[in-house]
């Protein structure tokens, strides 16, 4: 077994978090895992990512172009950037929500991230959308929008374990004060997603 | 003896945990008994230290942030002299500051043991250097261990200890970003870290402490000596492994083992095609298990990130054994010379080899349904100061003080940088730093431009704790020679660029203890400047203050140091924040276009600001029209 997910989004959007839930349940299931975070520097505002390694034998934490199985992104450019690690047919859920660069430099492309998102749609039609800052400002705080795409990814059935799992260590880890709002982002997000990918 | 992967042991005892590859570290450290533990926060070493002064006071650890790392190594060998186990930890750019005490520390040697952390960071990620600890260990003469991963990383800690108090060494745990930040299921065989032993012995007075021309020269066969003992003692280890059974070799350490491993199995038979040789002991190379792998194969392909090490110690050992291999690395241009690898790189490269020595084989990528030129063009997005950062606000006033400067008296004003987030005031649109070298450089860097440009005016910009770190004798020298700069104090309480650790200026110690806080427009006194000020960045009407300030200390003849205090939003919770008034604005965009902060955006014509505003009212104080204001409390 090997399975490979890939978190992108912007320096403070939570995407270390989200690895780190989806890392545990895997533990949790029997796997051997193995993440790569961006930290440090490029976290100011910059492009990360994280890669989540899942399988029966212990490998290096980066994963190979056109390799992933899943890609989250919680930003439609960023979403967009790291594409080419995704293997054909694989799976992609993503935050339709943008967020614009905070300045940009000569030279620097203008940002559209309708075209970007019919770009995803073009060579992935089975692609997962939904404005989950939206939906997680909803339930009580815009920054829940990484939980929510969590309970995306369970609501679409394409986590290598059961979503209990994940429940449970989402229980365990988000501290008491913000559970109740990450449970209810991760909540409404996995129904949703569940509704619209049920056939 | 010879595995693909070290085993570990699973006991009942044995626990297994999600770790970060330096907190597999910190708790390898703590199983191992290590007592004193100090270090300079920089990435991606930082989290070890962290993770060890969380157990500390249960555990009976002393631990501390040192000022900056030489200071830190110096301290520990004080404790491994007594008989005590110390760690050390740094980044790469680290151990050059520390390089002068472990230099001469080889020679003497400690008692009890000493463990040096130094985080490499190929790409580079986050740092000024791809330099490689390994070829570092190999110049020092202290053996280097490299782990693959953070299992690797938690068993070469505890092997590290034993290694250094068995020789009476420093030993160097040499890791890259992929381990350090790197996550993974790591079996510990102690569930929770328990208190370690106290040290016992103290210091015993011997003139084997003090080093003297006399004893550097007796000790240095010594020390000649262990090398080829350490290296006999690697040949046994397991971390040195061996497998499959191939003409072709390869040869690698690190996380570089990991990308060669799953490159190579996308090849049907490649345990007939290859033989891996795995190194998790670089230095002293273990030369005896690295001959046994050599007279196995015809050619040798080296994999490894940053210097061609692994590649000068074998050509020489194939050189001095006399072996018929043909070697294919860096030195002759079928691996990339420098930047991070990853498991594409490694199979290019493998390819490379593989044609240069006439195989037909070649290893497969995976093939993604988009590559990176079919990508449509995306915005960049360049690590910029946070929304609110004291350091935009400090920046800003300081290019409006240089405009007037130039307006009025047609000065040009040189800006020098230093290491930290107010790096980051090299971005668009602020271009506030005309150099950047290393810790502390840019006080005595504007220094020498002023004996070069005496008609421009010199500022340096430094941060509280790189002030600490290495900032003091760089105001001592200006004072002393008369240099004519103006440096400014970015004060914002706190290491921010590494995750917030407290410094000799904020009277507090990593384990939480009150200290005496350090002022830096005191220490500025003392060193004998003459025109100090203090300036107050948090009020939302500051930037005239800061603007006029910044001016009269340009204009001030001989050094002058101003201290901005503030506060760093990424610690503190902002009060308020700002709007814009639609019927105000003018949409003329000045607020975006002159300070690229990142809660400033623009939508169809007029800007915005976004959740992300932390209240420093600087888009307040320039907006032409008074079109910004306080929009609420934040709660």
């Amino acid at each position: 077994m090997k399975y490979d997910i890939l978190i992108a989004g912007v320096g403070g959007q939570g995407v270390i978090l989200a690895s780190r839930m989806l890392a545990l349940a895997a533990m949790k299931a029997g796997f051997h895992v193995s993440t790569a975070e961006t930290i440090g520097m490029s976290q100011r505002e910059g492009s990360v990512s994280s890669h989540i390694r899942i399988g029966d034998k212990v490998s290096g934490s980066l994963i190979p172009i056109g390799q992933a199985d899943l890609l989250l992104g919680l930003e439609p450019a960023e979403t967009v950037r790291n594409l080419p690690f995704l293997r054909e047919g694989g799976k992609v859920l993503v935050n339709t929500h943008a967020i614009p660069p905070a300045s940009r430099p000569p030279g620097s492309p203008e940002y559209d991230p309708a075209a970007l998102l019919s770009f995803l749609c073009a060579y992935y039609p089975d692609i997962l959308c939904s404005d989950f800052t939206e939906l997680a400002d909803d339930v009580g705080t815009y920054r829940a929008a990484n939980v929510a795409m969590l309970g995306a990814a369970a609501g679409a059935r394409v986590l290598p374990f059961e979503e209990d799992i994940l429940k449970a260590v989402l229980d365990a880890e988000i501290p008491e004060k913000y559970r109740a709002v990450n449970d209810a982002a991760f909540e409404r997000a996995r129904k949703c997603i569940r509704f619209i990918s049920s056939p | 003896m010879l595995k693909y992967y070290p085993e570990f042991e699973m006991s009942l005892l044995t626990d297994k945990k999600l770790l970060m590859g330096n907190e597999a570290i910190a708790l390898g450290a703590i199983e191992a008994g290590v007592q004193v533990v100090t270090g300079y926060p920089g990435t991606p070493s930082t989290e070890a230290l962290e993770t060890i002064a969380r157990y500390a006071n249960r555990c009976g650890i002393y631990t501390e942030w040192s000022s900056n790392e030489k200071v830190a190594l110096e301290t520990a060998v004080g404790a491994a002299y007594s008989g005590a186990k110390a760690l050390v930890t740094m980044k790469q750019v680290g151990l050059n500051v520390a390089s002068d005490p472990l230099m001469s520390l080889s020679y003497i040697g400690v008692k009890g043991a000493l463990v040096l952390l130094v985080a490499d960071d190929p790409g580079p990620h986050s740092s000024q250097t791809e330099q490689d600890t390994r070829a570092f260990g190999h110049f020092a003469n202290i053996p280097v261990l490299d782990p693959s991963t953070p299992q690797e990383a938690y068993e070469l800690t505890k092997l590290a200890f034993e290694l250094s108090n068995e020789f009476e060494i420093p030993v160097v745990l040499r890791t890259t970003t992929r381990v350090s930040h790197s996550c993974g299921d790591v079996e510990v065989t102690v569930a929770e870290p328990s208190p370690v032993e106290a040290v016992e012995e103290g210091f015993v007075k011997d003139r084997r402490w003090t080093i003297f021309p006399k004893l550097t020269a007796e000790r240095h066969p010594w020390l000649e000596s262990l090398q080829g003992k350490l290296s006999e003692r690697f040949s046994e280890l397991s971390f040195n492994s061996v497998s499959g059974s191939g003409k072709i070799g390869i040869i690698a350490s690190g996380v570089s083992a990991l990308y060669v491993k799953e490159a190579i199995e996308t090849a049907r038979g490649f345990k007939e095609l290859f033989t891996l040789f795995r190194i998790g002991t670089v230095y002293p190379f273990p030369e005896k298990a690295a001959l046994s792998f050599l007279k196995g194969i015809d050619r040798l392909i080296v994999a490894e990130e940053l210097d061609p090490y692994l590649e000068e110690q074998v050509l020489q050992l194939i050189g001095k054994a006399h072996l018929p291999i043909d070697v294919y690395g860096k030195k002759n241009g079928f691996f990339p010379v420098s930047g991070e690898y990853n498991v594409d790189i490694v199979i290019d490269s493998i390819n490379r080899s593989l044609a240069a020595c006439g195989e037909n084989l070649r290893l497969s990528h995976a093939s993604s349904a988009v590559s990176r030129e079919k990508l449509p063009p995306l915005p960049i997005r360049a690590p910029t100061l946070c929304a609110g950062c004291m350091h935009r606000t400090v920046f800003y006033a300081f290019k409006q003080a240089a405009k007037q400067l130039k307006k009025e008296a047609q000065t040009d004003t040189i800006f020098s940088g230093d290491i930290g987030c107010y790096t980051l005031g090299n971005a668009y649109p602020l271009n506030m730093v005309d150099t950047c070298l290393c810790m502390g450089a840019g006080i005595s860097l504007a220094g020498g431009l002023f004996r070069t440009n005496p008609k421009t005016k010199h500022v340096a910009f430094i941060g509280d704790s790189t002030f600490f770190h290495s900032g003091i004798p760089a105001v001592v020298n200006a004072v002393y020679n008369g240099a004519d700069i103006t440096l400014a104090v970015l004060d914002n309480r706190t290491t921010a660029m590494t995750g917030h650790q407290p410094h000799p200026g904020v009277g507090v110690t990593v384990l939480g203890n009150v200290s005496k806080a350090i002022e830096i427009a005191d220490v500025v006194r003392s060193c004998g400047v003459e025109s100090i000020r203090t300036v107050n960045t948090v009020d939302p009407d500051s930037l005239e203050s800061c603007v006029k300030a910044a001016k009269e200390a340009m204009n001030f003849k001989g050094p002058s140091v101003i201290v901005f205090k503030g506060k760093c939003v990424g610690i503190t919770k902002p009060d308020k924040y700002y709007k814009i008034k639609p019927e105000a604005c003018t949409g003329c965009g000045l607020c975006i276009k002159e300070l690229g902060c990142p809660a400033l955006t623009l939508t169809v014509d007029k800007p915005v600001i976004q959740d992300s505003c932390s209240g420093c009212g600087l888009c307040a104080q320039i907006c032409p029209s008074e079109a910004i204001c306080i929009g609420g409390v934040k709660l």
